[in-house]
C-alpha cells in the first residue's frame, strides 16, 4: 500500500484550471522525485498534497486515509512535513529553537526526536545555540530538514531543494536528502533539476502544463530520449 | 595565464593560526567571535544588557526606580515617575503585538482609552458605582483582552499596512464614538462627550486609597514590575517561539504548522489586556478621562517609545519610555524656553559636528556663521534700529547672546514668513551643490535656521516642541535603525 496516493486530482485558481488529472504514489520509505519545469505546476501539486489549496476533483490519500477535506496542521499531525523553497529558516532564532518550531503541535517526546536529527546531522549539536542566521548555506540546509523531521514524517516534501544554489551546495543538498531517505523516510523531491534528482531517486514523475506526462523508474526515465532533450540539452 | 617564467612565492602569513584551512569551517564556528564590538555607548548598552543577567537588571530597576520618590518633588514625580511608567507599560503591551507577533497594530491607544473608560464607569460618581480595584481591574482586563480579540479578527486575512489601515480605523471610530456618538444611558450620556468623565476614584489596595503621588507611583511601579516578569517568561516560552516564528516568516510557520491564526489573536489579547490594565490606573491617576488622551499623539509616542527602545527588547521598551518621556517633560511648555532653545543650536552643533569632515572644515561653518551672524546684525542695525528691535522670547543666560546675532525686528511676522520661506530655498539649494560651495552655503543656512528658530518656532512651544522631537528621533533612526538595544535582522542568503 502507497503512503501517499493522489488520484485525479484537478486543482484550479479562480478560472484557471491549473492542475489536470494528475495521479501520483508514493510508497512507503521510497525516493519519488517529480519534475517539471517553470509553471508545469509543481508548487501546485506540492500545495494540494499539503492542503495549502483544495482540489476540486479527485482524491488525496495519506497512508491510506482520505485527507482531501482536511486541514494542513491535520495533515502534519498524520505525518508530512515540508521543507519550503530556499528552506525560510527563521533566521534571528537559534539552531535549537528552529527544531523546536518543527515540533511545534507535540506535546513530548522532543528529546528522543532531537537525538535522531543531531545523530543524523552531527555538526548541528555544535551549532545548537547559534543563530540560523549565521550558518553557511550547507547547515542551514541541514536545519530545514531537521526542523522539517522534527514532527517524526513518514512523508517528507522538498520543495526545490537545488533552488539557487552552487552546484557544489546543490549535491551537498541531495546527500542530505538521500541520508534522510536511508534513515526510513519516504522523501518527495519537485525539482527542475532532473540530472541530480533523478541520480538519488527510486521513481520520478514528468509534469507539463498540469499534467502528468511520464512516470517511470529514474534509470529509465533518465535513458528517455524526449526528457533529456527537455531538461539536460542533450 | 603566465606561459612559463617564473613563478613569485607568494609570502607566507605572519600568524600561521590565521590562515584559513581547507574543508574546516571555523568562520562559521566562530562567528560569536568574530563579531566586532560594536563602539559607542549603544554598543557599551548593548554589552551591559548581553553581560548582565536580566533578573539583576530588573533588581537594579526596581532599586532605582523605587527610590524616586525619596528625592524627587510631588509634580516631578507625576510628570516624569507616574508618565514614564505608564509609557513603559503602553510600550510592554504593543511590544507583544507589534515586537514579538509582527502586527503592525494602530488601534492599539483605543483598548487603553476603553480600558480607562471603563475603568471610570466601574468606579466614580458617573453612575455612582464605586467598585473595588481588586474586582474592576480584573473585570477591565479581561474585556480589554476580549475586545482586543474583536480588533484582532482581521489579522487573520491582513497583513502589514493592510493590517495598520483597519486597527487605525478602529482608533479613530473609538474617538469618534466617545466623544460624538456618546449614548444616553440611564439619564445621562454614557461617555459625558468631549468633557470626558471626572472624579474618578483612585486605585486601591484592598480597601486603602492610594491617593497620594507617592502611593501612586509605587503602586504602578509594583505592577510594571509584575508585567515585565510576566513577559521575560512568555517571551521565553513555547508560546513567546512560536510568535517570533511567526514575526519572522508566517508561511514557514503555518508550514510547521503552528496554529498562526490562533497565535495572532493571543497576541492581540495579551498587548490589550495590557492595555486595558494600564488605561485603570491612568484613569485613577489623572481621576478623570477625556477622549483628547488617547488619539494620534499617543499612539505615535508609544510606537516611538518601541521603536526607539529596539522591537523586542523589554528592557528597551524601558529605556525607550523613559528617553521619551524625559526629553518631552524637558521640553514641556510650562519648563523655560531655554531647555528647547538650548538642544536646538545643541541638534545643530551636533549635527555639523557628526557630518562635516575634516575639522577646518567645521570650524570655518562655525566661525563662519558666527561671524557672518554678527555682521549681519550689525550691518541690518546700522540700517535701521528698528530692525534689530525684536525682543527674544524668555530670556535665560543664553538670550543676551541671541539678541546681539540674531536679527529680530520689531514686528516680526512677516518677516518670520520671508525668513521660513528662504530657510526651505536655501536648504533644497544646499542639496544641489557639492564641495566648497556647500561649506559655504552652510554659513547662511545655519543662520537662516537660528533666525526661523527665534522668529517662529520660540513663540509656538508646542509645535517646536514635536519639531525637535520629531528630528531627534529621525535621526537617532538613521543611525540606527534597529533601536538602542533592538537585534539587527540577519538576513539569510
Amino acid at each position: 500500500m502507497s503512503l501517499l496516493r493522489l488520484r485525479d486530482v484537478d486543482t484550479f485558481y479562480g478560472e484557471i484550471h491549473i492542475l489536470q488529472q494528475v495521479s501520483l504514489e508514493v510508497g512507503k520509505g521510497e525516493l519519488v522525485c517529480l519534475l517539471g519545469g517553470n509553471a508545469s505546476g509543481k508548487s501546485t501539486t506540492l500545495k494540494t498534497i499539503l492542503g495549502l489549496v483544495r482540489p476540486r476533483g479527485g482524491v488525496v490519500e495519506l497512508d491510506g486515509e482520505n485527507v482531501t477535506g482536511k486541514t494542513t496542521s491535520y495533515r502534519i499531525a498524520r505525518g508530512m512535513a515540508i521543507v519550503p523553497e530556499n528552506r525560510r529558516l527563521f533566521a534571528p532564532m537559534t539552531v535549537f529553537e528552529n527544531l523546536q518550531m518543527g515540533a511545534y503541535l507535540q506535546k513530548g517526546g522532543l528529546d528522543e526526536q532531537l537525538e535522531r536529527v543531531f545523530d543524523l546531522f552531527p555538526i548541528l549539536k555544535d551549532r545548537r545555540r547559534q543563530l540560523a542566521g549565521t550558518l553557511s548555506g550547507g547547515e542551514q540546509q541541514m536545519v530545514a530538514v531537521g526542523r522539517a523531521l522534527m514532527s517524526r514524517p513518514k512523508l517528507l516534501l522538498m520543495d526545490e531543494p537545488s533552488m539557487g544554489l552552487a552546484p557544489i551546495l546543490v549535491e551537498r543538498n541531495f546527500e542530505i536528502i538521500q541520508q534522510v531517505h536511508e534513515a526510513g523516510v519516504a522523501v518527495l523531491v519537485v525539482e527542475q533539476n532532473a540530472n541530480v534528482s533523478l541520480s538519488i531517486a527510486d521513481r520520478g514523475y514528468v509534469l507539463q502544463t498540469g499534467r502528468i506526462v511520464l512516470a517511470d523508474s529514474a534509470q529509465a526515465l533518465l535513458r528517455n530520449e524526449d526528457l533529456r532533450k527537455a531538461y539536460l540539452g542533450r | 595565464m603566465g606561459t612559463g617564467g617564473e613563478i613569485p612565492e607568494v609570502p607566507g602569513r605572519p600568524d600561521e593560526r590565521d590562515r584559513p584551512r581547507v574543508g574546516v569551517d571555523e568562520w562559521v564556528a566562530n562567528v560569536e567571535d568574530r563579531r566586532e564590538q560594536r563602539a559607542g555607548i549603544a554598543g557599551l548598552a548593548r554589552r551591559i544588557d548581553d553581560l548582565v543577567p536580566p533578573w539583576a537588571l530588573l533588581v537594579l530597576f526596581a532599586v532605582v526606580a523605587a527610590s524616586l520618590p525619596l528625592w524627587m518633588g510631588r509634580g516631578d514625580l507625576f510628570a516624569y515617575g507616574i508618565f514614564t511608567l505608564i509609557y513603559v507599560l503602553l510600550g510592554l503591551g504593543l511590544n507583544v503585538v507589534v515586537g514579538y507577533a509582527g502586527l503592525l497594530d494602530l488601534g492599539y491607544v483605543a483598548l487603553f482609552g476603553f480600558g480607562a473608560y471603563f475603568y471610570a464607569l466601574l468606579s466614580s460618581e458617573q453612575y455612582g458605582i464605586h467598585w473595588p480595584s481588586a474586582v474592576s481591574i480584573p473585570v477591565v482586563v479581561v474585556s480589554t483582552a476580549l475586545l482586543g480579540l474583536v480588533l484582532g479578527i482581521p489579522s487573520r486575512r491582513l497583513l502589514g499596512d493592510y493590517l495598520a489601515i483597519v486597527t487605525l480605523f478602529f482608533g479613530q471610530a473609538f474617538v469618534v464614538f466617545v466623544n460624538a456618538a456618546n449614548p444616553t444611558v440611564r439619564g445621562k450620556g454614557l461617555t459625558g462627550g468631549p468633557n470626558g468623565i471626572a472624579d474618578v476614584d483612585p486605585n486601591d489596595l484592598f480597601g486603602y486609597e492610594l491617593t497620594t503621588r507617592r502611593q501612586q507611583y509605587w503602586f504602578i511601579l509594583a505592577v510594571v514590575l509584575l508585567v515585565l516578569i510576566g513577559l521575560h517568561f512568555l517571551s521565553e516560552s513555547r508560546t513567546g517561539r512560536a510568535w517570533r516564528a511567526l514575526r519572522e516568516d508566517p508561511l514557514a510557520a503555518e508550514a510547521m504548522s503552528i496554529p498562526v491564526n490562533r497565535l495572532k489573536l493571543m497576541a492581540f489579547a495579551f498587548g490589550a489586556g495590557i492595555a486595558g490594565l494600564t488605561g485603570c490606573m491612568f484613569a485613577a491617576v489623572l481621576t478623570a478621562v477625556t477622549s483628547g488622551n488617547f488619539g494620534l499623539p499617543i499612539l505615535i509616542t508609544i510606537y516611538a517609545v518601541v521603536i526607539l527602545g529596539g522591537i523586542g527588547s523589554l528592557t528597551g521598551v524601558v529605556i525607550g519610555a523613559i528617553v521619551i518621556n524625559v526629553s518631552f517633560q524637558f521640553l514641556a511648555p510650562e519648563n523655560p524656553q531655554d531647555n528647547a532653545r538650548i538642544l536646538f543650536y545643541a541638534v545643530i552643533v551636533l549635527l555639523l559636528v557628526l557630518s562635516m569632515r575634516p575639522w577646518w572644515r567645521l570650524a570655518a561653518v562655525l566661525g563662519g556663521t558666527l561671524v557672518f551672524g554678527l555682521v549681519a546684525h550689525t550691518l541690518a542695525g546700522a540700517i535701521s534700529s528698528s530692525w534689530t528691535a525684536g525682543a527674544v522670547v524668555e530670556g535665560g543666560r543664553f538670550a543676551g547672546v541671541i539678541s546681539d546675532w540674531v536679527i529680530i525686528p520689531a514686528g516680526h511676522d512677516h518677516f518670520a514668513n520671508i525668513a521660513y520661506i528662504a530657510l526651505v530655498v536655501s536648504i533644497l539649494a544646499l542639496t544641489r551643490v557639492r564641495g566648497w560651495w556647500r561649506t559655504a552655503m552652510l554659513v547662511p543656512t545655519v543662520y537662516l535656521a537660528a533666525i526661523v528658530w527665534e522668529t517662529s518656532f520660540v513663540e509656538e512651544p508646542a509645535v517646536a516642541r514635536w519639531i525637535l522631537f520629531g528630528t531627534l528621533l529621525v535621526f537617532l533612526m538613521t543611525v540606527r535603525p534597529q533601536g538602542l538595544l533592538g537585534t539587527p535582522r540577519v538576513e539569510i542568503v
